[in-house]
């Protein structure tokens, strides 16, 4: 069999495969919307975890800079008082 | 007498514990998931031959009957975690059940989309008020309902014990889904796939089947380690553990 004719028989085959036999309208559909599903589901909790992740610094950071604040404040203005 | 039982529950019950526990089993439960999901649908999509009646539309039971079992199973892990959470006001276990909701109201989801679309060529209609459907549909609706509640407090602990209580009455229905087609003359069809006894089904159905309802048993182990972990690091955002790993991941 020349490589051609293995090609076509080999899309051919992928054809018929993707027909289901006629029922492709209803095969297809369901098994996006499975794998749809389940990617959402996936990804949703890590989207989740930057955030949370990514506000605890915001919030660690402003402490931070409260206190730094605080800090120079009482050493600058002392020696002036 | 086994004294370490306890204490080794009590262990992988604290958060940092089972946090770094769920992490090293997640890869491997998304791998086996993957790679027996994969190994089902080559098996369901490519190997099984054509239904003598249904023809090839009868190749959505590969995931509608999976996810359909998924949907009951989770519910099964929820109604117990929160009865466990009630009981014992363990942390850990009103966060397996509040975020396991989401999951299973996934697979049901899943589950009445692709009955639907197999439902159109078989029976002619994509839906009907049939007990079978029907009280797979209040299922989901439980699923939404702990889901909503446990968001509609201000403090979610207590968010969390409402959620959890609305579960445990909700188990009523996993029996009523799963009998359904027993107890009433249905247009859904009965129980294919019998574990205590001969399954009506030939082999080269049945394996890929098998194999996908084992899949996804491994894909939730993957969604809830990975839900549980998120969920912890929120939780205990003010400890020190979680300001660790927020410090370590801030580099990346």
């Amino acid at each position: 069999m020349s490589a051609l004719q293995t090609f076509f028989t080999v899309s051919g085959d992928a054809a018929a495969f993707l027909k289901m036999g006629g029922y492709a309208a209803y095969v297809w559909p369901a098994y996006a919307v499975f794998f749809i599903v389940l990617i959402a589901d996936t990804v949703a909790p890590r989207v989740r975890r930057r955030r949370v992740l990514r506000e605890l610094r915001a919030r660690l950071a402003r402490q931070q800079a409260r206190q730094d604040r605080a800090g120079s404040n009482s050493t600058s203005t002392s020696p002036s008082l | 007498m086994a004294n370490w039982i306890p204490l080794w529950l009590h262990k992988l019950g604290s958060p940092p514990t089972f946090y770094r526990f769920a992490g090293m089993l997640r890869p491997w439960a998304m791998a086996l998931a993957l790679l027996l999901g994969a190994v089902a649908l080559y098996g369901g999509l490519v190997l099984a031959p054509a239904d003598y009646q249904q023809g090839d539309a009868y190749r959505i039971i590969f995931i509608h009957v999976p996810s359909a079992e998924m949907s009951m199973f989770v519910y099964a892990v929820m109604g117990v975690a929160s009865f466990i959470a009630l009981v014992w006001r363990i942390k850990l276990a009103e966060v397996v059940a509040m975020e396991s909701a989401p999951i299973g109201a996934a697979f049901t989801f899943i589950t009445l989309v692709t009955g639907s679309l197999w439902g159109k060529p078989m029976w002619g209609t994509w839906w009907t008020w049939d007990a079978r459907l029907t009280s797979e549909l209040v299922l989901l609706f439980l699923f939404l309902g702990v889901i909503g509640l446990f968001h509609a407090f201000e403090d979610r602990r207590q968010g969390a014990r409402a959620a959890a209580f609305l579960a445990i009455i909700g188990i009523i229905n996993v029996p009523i889904v799963h009998f359904s087609v027993n107890w009433w003359n249905t247009l859904h069809q009965g129980s294919t796939v019998n574990i205590f006894g001969k399954s009506k089904m030939s082999w080269d159905m049945l394996w890929p089947l098998l194999t996908m309802m084992l899949a996804t048993k491994f894909y939730y182990a993957a969604s809830l380690f990975n839900r549980v972990r998120t969920d912890l690091l929120a939780l205990e955002g003010g400890k020190d553990w979680v300001r660790k790993i927020a410090e370590d991941e801030a580099d990346r």
